[in-house]
């Protein structure tokens, strides 16, 4: 096995003290010192949309209305996505130690975990974490409570206003933003949906303070992450990981020797091949020139035995069946991009018309009403412009 | 409180618009008409077809136009090379699901998309056909409306509709991804749902994929049979949107040339609907009385207030939804189904003609008349009374089919003995228009005197709001009618299944201080009915309303009890109102439905 | 006067009639009935004051509101591209074996349904299933036909 050379961080899942000290120490400090620390420490969403938590918080914080929520986003259903269920077993108290600094923050007095349904097996753990974490809102005089909602199953409510529209008895399709959800969230008032890990971060720079944070990972994509690595890989699991590595670092470390490509940020990712490996850093900036988005941290590692046309065709039945279906290039683009990779390896169709389905892509990220139909051309146009030998023979 | 004004930038010229405006808006106010499919004025935004897709300065990517508020600053493109290319594929993408046999469509020449997918060269071939693959269906189970899968973009308009704006929510949006697709509870067939027969989806529908059961083949094969004696009637909604359909502007009146056109076409006899609405404010206006005498006199628990019963969208949706009032409904038939009764009996009798050998035809403005005329009561004649419906849609179809020039026709009067009318007949078009005909009526009958409204026009049952109160103290009346002298006759009138809803909900709390209550299924009342021209928007039915008025204030007779066929009527054949014979052919019963 | 069925009165007065619970009382009603049939669609609905297409739009929208009728447990196999590099059609074909069904059916004991599902956050230990709210991970057809057999004796 290879030498470990990416240094492992330690924060989301230390053990060294207690969460319920770092609650009561955040506390403790004026809202808008929170604001500040978490701006300048440089936090963004670690669910994959990859927003400035600080901003977001000073947000809502500056709405008017004593109705305020604080929502945990844990819909995780990102193909190769699963360090935020390892999260809520491990730590959940620090999840919850995020949302009442969030809540205290906003001015929030409910508060959401939004499970997702494959996650069920968690709830008497959670319940039981509540119960303890409620007697602390208690003690520290937090009017603050929060209570378990879980998903129906579908992966479009990992979207903010999907999730947000499913709280409210209804299908889970996006909305029109803006309004954005700091402004008019669940039951139309304001709202900070934050994802698990982004939570766990926020109370963790309280106590290590935002310059410490900022002092790992690099501009623009400051501090850790979480990576749940699969796929062709020894030593597959989830692994806390400074932000800003190359790729090359990367697979030297987890690949299985023969490394042919990485999908970066799952199915709603970017697929880097190997000759990309050592320009392509993990972090926020986006495009694939030089950077890529880490999209909640899954890292798929394929070696040279693997199909990318069975890989790309995985990914697009996925988005079939997974898109809400209400707005026109996700619901017929999803389908007609799965169909066209399926008539040119038939060879029903020209290898030609690979290039009316990147076109298409493009269509359908800028125009797909939400972040489902607009990143489904990321993986799309990274496997075909990467591999399409394999599309086609 | 000043409103505030955003300054924005649309294909380059300076533009400033209040706050809250959307793209779309801020646009329209340029003169720069962006193309929409899901946008509809009358319904709430959904910015689902991406069809209206701008280029913004600054923004990673399209935002709809329709769904997007102006803000400060903006720099916006309409129709840039971006746009356009985004706008084409959508365009391309919706072809690649939808059904590309135009010339069979009913909706063609008329289709939203058609005129999109022409405008930006957009065919079929772009991108794989999806419908090959799939199994849609075809609904005709309804008698009153068509439901084709392959023809539907997805909009929702439909849903919005039946949703907001009438409440009766037979139409959803079912699963997700590439199944997702329109439909009722469990995908069952529209004729076993909650499904109204409104048609106020058929008319936001921007395709083909909502529309009316057809009936121009049949009608023109019962014409062209010489052993077939075809009478046709038209209602008042008809003559002032009929138009629409053969280039004149919505509000332009077309009665005579409607009636020309139609003897052209070859029926037998021209007749109108608006003779039996005549009647039936004789027959209403007497009910009312009737009821009124037997709680006030002989302190009869009977349920009051009552409604109107001439719109068959809202007798099946209080049949469904509010099952336990039916007794509240006049139990008068529409005008056109005691037209039906009277046509195979009194007509033909008068005519001498055998009816077996008579085939009963109405226009309407309407989609539930088409389910009215077959339910199982209407047909107190011995056969069914109203053989075929059809639509003010689909009579502009067939002129058009004939080869008339509509425009050049010289006019022509309704035939006898079923033709005559009032200008209170043809008010029924309009909401408020029953109610006002029959406020013409009863207080003359019951005080002797004219309805004290400069002109007869009874203004305050007039208008678009949704639900409208008006009163009338009844003085000095008649000595038959003593037990009504001091009564402040008071009444309500509401238009579109919300508004109804909003009643009966009243109602059910004892929130109801009504005597009687005008309700039409559709906003607008019938001028703006599930079989009128399309597209609908409120310019238009206030177009069409002013109309209906305007024909009123024309006629040599304004009120019902004035028809000197009504009156004949009365004398040869039924003898008085509420009589035997009335009861025998022009009155009806209900049925308790399920909400589902 | 209509019906009341228990199980759906009991979800509805624990989180209320407001539309909002509408997610949690279909799913307490699917887990005591096992599946949402029509007629108890037709009931939330009228106890929500919600239209019946409405709660039926929402209902088949979510994955695992079942609105066909299901096995007592329902076996859910994940099929999403790192569970797929794993082996996953052969724990679906292993299973397909052991229970004598396609996937989509029913055994006709009533004891399982055999389905697939999109990743449920195994990835690293697939290939993956879920039996109703449990999880199994590393699987191999081995161990599928032992956890099977471990069913039948319970």
């Amino acid at each position: 096995m290879a030498k470990q050379k990416l240094k492992r961080v330690d924060l989301i899942f230390s053990q060294e003290c207690s969460c319920k000290d770092i609650i009561a120490e955040a506390l403790k400090k004026p809202k808008e010192e929170i604001v500040k620390d978490l701006i300048d420490s440089g936090l963004k969403g670690r669910g994959g949309a990859g927003f400035p938590t600080g901003l977001k918080w000073k947000m809502a914080m500056k709405e008017k209305g004593n109705k305020k929520y604080v929502i945990c986003n844990a819909d995780e259903g990102e193909p190769g996505t699963f360090k935020d269920r390892e999260i809520l077993d491990r730590v959940a108290t620090k999840v919850l130690g995020g949302m009442a600094l969030a809540a205290y923050v906003v001015g929030a007095r409910e508060g959401f975990i939004y499970l997702r349904h494959e996650y069920r097996f968690l709830i008497p753990k959670l319940e039981m974490v509540l119960e303890r974490f409620h007697e602390w809102m208690e003690e520290f005089d937090l009017d603050f409570k929060v209570n378990l909602f879980i998903g129906g199953g579908a992966y479009v409510c990992g979207e903010e206003t999907s999730l947000i529209e499913s709280m409210e008895g209804k299908r889970g399709e996006p909305r029109n933003k803006p309004p954005y959800p700091t402004n008019q969230g669940y039951l139309d008032k304001p709202t900070v949906v934050n994802n698990v890990e982004t939570l766990v971060y926020a109370l963790m720079i309280m106590r290590i303070g935002a310059e410490k944070f900022k002092s790992m990972g690099f501009e623009g994509s400051t501090g850790s992450k979480l990576f749940s690595v699969s796929g062709d890989t020894p030593i597959a699991g989830i692994y806390e990981l400074e932000l800003g590595m190359t790729l090359d670092e990367f697979v030297q470390d987890f690949g299985d020797g023969d490394a042919k490509a990485v999908q970066v940020g799952g199915a709603s990712g970017f697929c880097v091949p190997r000759k990309r490996f050592a320009e392509t850093h993990i972090g926020y900036q986006g495009g694939l020139k030089g950077f890529s988005l880490p999209t909640g941290g899954s890292m798929m590692i394929f070696n040279s035995s693997r199909s990318m046309y069975n890989v790309l065709h995985n990914y697009l039945e996925f988005f079939e069946e997974e898109s809400c279906g209400q707005c026109t290039p996700c619901r017929v683009g999803c389908q007609q991009l799965l169909k066209g990779i399926e008539a040119v390896k038939r060879g029903e169709k020209s290898q030609k018309y690979l290039n009316d389905l990147l076109r298409l892509a493009e269509t359908m990220k800028l125009t797909a009403k939400c972040g489902l139909g607009q990143s489904v051309g990321n993986s799309f146009s990274s496997i075909v412009e990467n591999f399409r030998e394999e599309m086609i023979y | 409180m000043t409103t505030k004004m955003i300054n924005l930038t649309i294909d380059g010229k300076k533009v400033s618009v209040p706050e809250g405006t959307t793209l779309l808006e801020a646009a329209k106010q340029e003169h720069v008409k962006i193309p929409t499919l899901c946008y509809h004025q009358d319904l709430c935004i959904a910015g689902n077809c991406r069809v209206c897709v701008v280029e913004v300065e600054g923004w990673r990517v399209l935002p709809a136009a329709c769904a997007t508020p102006a803000m400060e600053d903006m720099v916006v493109y309409t129709n840039s090379p971006l746009v356009r290319r985004a706008r084409k594929d959508v365009l391309a993408l919706l072809v690649s699901e939808h059904s590309t046999q135009c010339t069979t469509c009913y909706r063609s020449m008329n289709c939203e998309l058609q005129e999109l997918a022409a405008e930006y060269n957009i065919d079929n071939e772009i991108y794989i056909n999806l419908l090959k693959d799939k199994n849609f269906t075809i609904d005709k189970s309804s008698w009153a409306i068509e439901k084709d899968e392959s023809k539907c973009i997805r909009c929702q308009r439909c849903v919005r509709t039946c949703a907001e704006l009438q409440k009766v929510n037979a139409l959803d949006v079912i699963r997700k991804g590439a199944d997702m697709k329109i439909a009722t509870f469990f995908d069952t067939v529209m004729s076993d749902v909650v499904c109204t027969n409104c048609g106020q989806c058929i008319n936001r529908c921007p395709t083909g994929a909502l529309t009316e059961r057809r009936y121009i083949d049949e009608i023109w094969e019962a014409l062209g049979d010489p052993e077939k004696h075809v009478v046709v009637q038209t209602a008042p909604a008809v003559r002032v949107a009929l138009g629409e359909m053969l280039g004149y502007e919505p509000g332009h009146r077309v009665t005579g040339k409607m009636a020309a056109a139609l003897k052209h076409l070859g029926f037998d006899s021209v007749l109108d609907t608006d003779f039996t609405a005549d009647l039936t404010i004789m027959e209403e206006g007497h009910e009312l009385i009737d009821r009124l005498k037997r709680k006030l006199v002989d302190g009869e628990d009977i349920a009051l207030p009552m409604f109107t019963s001439c719109s068959p969208g809202w007798i099946k949706f209080i049949e469904h939804n509010y099952p336990d009032y039916l007794e509240h409904i006049s139990t008068c038939k529409s005008p056109q189904q005691m037209f039906g009764a009277l046509a195979k009996t009194y007509y033909a009798e008068k005519k001498k003609i055998d009816p077996k050998k008579m085939v009963s035809v109405s226009v309407m403005p309407c989609s539930a008349k088409k389910y009215e005329a077959k339910r199982i009561e209407m047909n107190d004649s011995g056969l069914q009374d109203v053989d075929m419906v059809m639509t003010t849609r689909e009579l502009g179809h067939m002129i058009r089919q004939s080869g008339i020039d509509f425009k050049k026709i010289k006019e022509a009067k309704f035939d006898k003995f079923m033709g005559e009318s009032s200008g209170a007949a043809v008010i029924f078009g309009a909401t408020g228009g029953v109610m006002e005909a029959a406020l013409r009526t009863a207080y003359e009958v019951v005080t002797g005197r004219e309805i004290p409204f400069n002109g007869l026009n009874v203004e305050p049952v007039r208008g678009m709001e949704g639900v409208r109160e008006a009163s009338v103290k009844l003085e000095n009346v008649l000595p038959d009618f003593s037990f009504l002298e001091g009564v402040e006759l008071k009444v309500a009138i509401a238009h579109g299944l919300t508004n109804a809803a909003q009643v009966m909900d009243n109602l059910v709390i004892g929130e109801s201080p009504y005597h009687f209550v005008e309700i039409m299924a559709c906003p607008g009342g019938c001028i703006g009915g599930g079989g009128q021209p399309i597209p609908t928007n409120e310019e238009i039915r206030k177009a069409r309303t002013k109309a209906i008025y305007t024909e009123d204030e024309k006629m040599t007779i304004r009120k019902s009890h004035e028809n000197p066929e009504v009156i004949q009527l009365y004398k040869e054949f039924l003898g008085k109102p509420l009589g035997h014979k009335s009861h025998e052919l022009l009155h009806t019963k209900y049925t308790r439905r399920e909400r589902v | 006067m209509r019906k009341r069925e228990s199980a759906i009165v009991t979800a509805v007065e624990k989180y209320g009639k407001e539309r909002k619970n509408l997610l949690p009382v279909l799913q307490d009603v699917k887990r005591v009935k096992n599946y949402l049939s029509r007629s108890d669609i037709s009931e939330i609905a009228a106890e929500m004051g919600l239209s019946s297409a409405h709660v039926y739009g929402v209902a088949s929208f979510y994955h695992f509101l079942d609105l066909e009728a299901r096995g007592q447990n329902i076996i859910w196999v994940c099929k999403t591209i790192s569970c797929y590099m794993k082996g996953s059609n052969d724990i679906l074909l292993a299973l397909e074996d052991a229970l004598k069904i396609k996937v989509g059916e029913t055994t006709s004991d009533g004891k399982f349904t055999l389905l697939q599902t999109n990743c449920i956050g195994w990835c690293h230990k697939g290939p993956a299933m879920l039996i109703n709210d449990e999880p199994y991970t590393e699987l191999t057809p081995e161990k599928v036909t032992n956890i099977i057999d471990e069913f039948h004796k319970k």
